[in-house]
């Protein structure tokens, strides 16, 4: 299975997991396995749209995945999703 | 009301923050806080100063500091045997309130210490955390010392 690891102000909303192994070939169905494991996470990462929230960023190796195919990237075993937030404000 | 979070900072971090913000002027500087966290009680040891990311238009009241930067600041944070404890940006001729913005930008956990820079002077600095429901932010009592990290 796939890993996603966890930012670590976003570990409190999953029990202080940091790295978890979790089913999907996409990275969207790796997102929607991790906020049905841990549904408090859910409104750190979707907007009330439910869409990502735009500091939301995933990153599949060295590559941003809107640099691949957004959510729809496809996952092989053994990958990781890091996801890595961008920070903004005024 | 005695705020039941709070932050330990160095003097010398905060006049560095204080200085930065000045530097930016009348734009928003902004950077990292590296530090160790204790459940409701942190410590800020060092900071990474980083370039706001915001097209030049923007800048004046929006500050962004990409992916790729946090990416490197998280293996700075662990090359020092630290983690990234909050962000510090300042307000140009605004308060050190976060503002609406902050708030549906913001990220839970860390905290956010907010400098008014007046007309080119920093005044003063408050800090504050996200609540749960992201509904706003509570603040963290900022308390100054010598730099002393146990």
């Amino acid at each position: 299975m796939p890993t996603l690891k966890i930012p670590a102000p976003l570990r409190p909303y999953a029990s202080g997991e940091s790295t978890i192994s979790l089913p999907g070939e996409t990275v969207a169905e790796v997102l929607e396995a991790v906020v049905e494991r841990h549904p408090e996470l859910k409104k750190h990462l979707f907007g009330d749209n439910g869409q990502l929230r735009p500091f939301v960023n995933l990153f599949l190796k060295e590559d941003n995945v809107n640099q691949l195919q957004g959510l729809e990237t496809p996952l092989a075993e053994g990958d990781t999703v890091l996801i890595i937030p961008s920070i903004a404000g005024g | 009301m005695e705020s039941f979070l709070k932050i330990n900072l160095p003097e010398d971090i905060l006049a560095q923050i204080h200085s930065h913000g000045e530097k930016s002027y009348p734009e928003e500087g902004a950077g990292l806080m590296l530090g160790k966290d204790e459940g409701k009680f942190r410590t800020v040891a060092d900071l990474l100063f980083l370039d706001n990311a915001r097209e030049d238009a923007a800048r004046h009241n929006r500050y962004l500091i990409t992916a790729a930067d946090m990416l490197a600041g998280e293996k700075e944070a662990e090359r020092l045997g630290l983690s990234i404890v909050g962000i510090f940006h300042s307000h140009p001729d605004h308060p050190n309130q976060p503002s609406e913005f902050d708030r549906e930008y913001a990220i839970p956990w860390y905290s956010y210490l907010i400098t008014s820079v007046q007309g080119g002077q920093a005044v003063d600095s408050k800090c504050w955390r996200l609540r749960d429901n992201r509904a706003g932010f509570d603040p963290e009592e900022i308390i100054l010392s010598d730099r002393n990290l146990p």
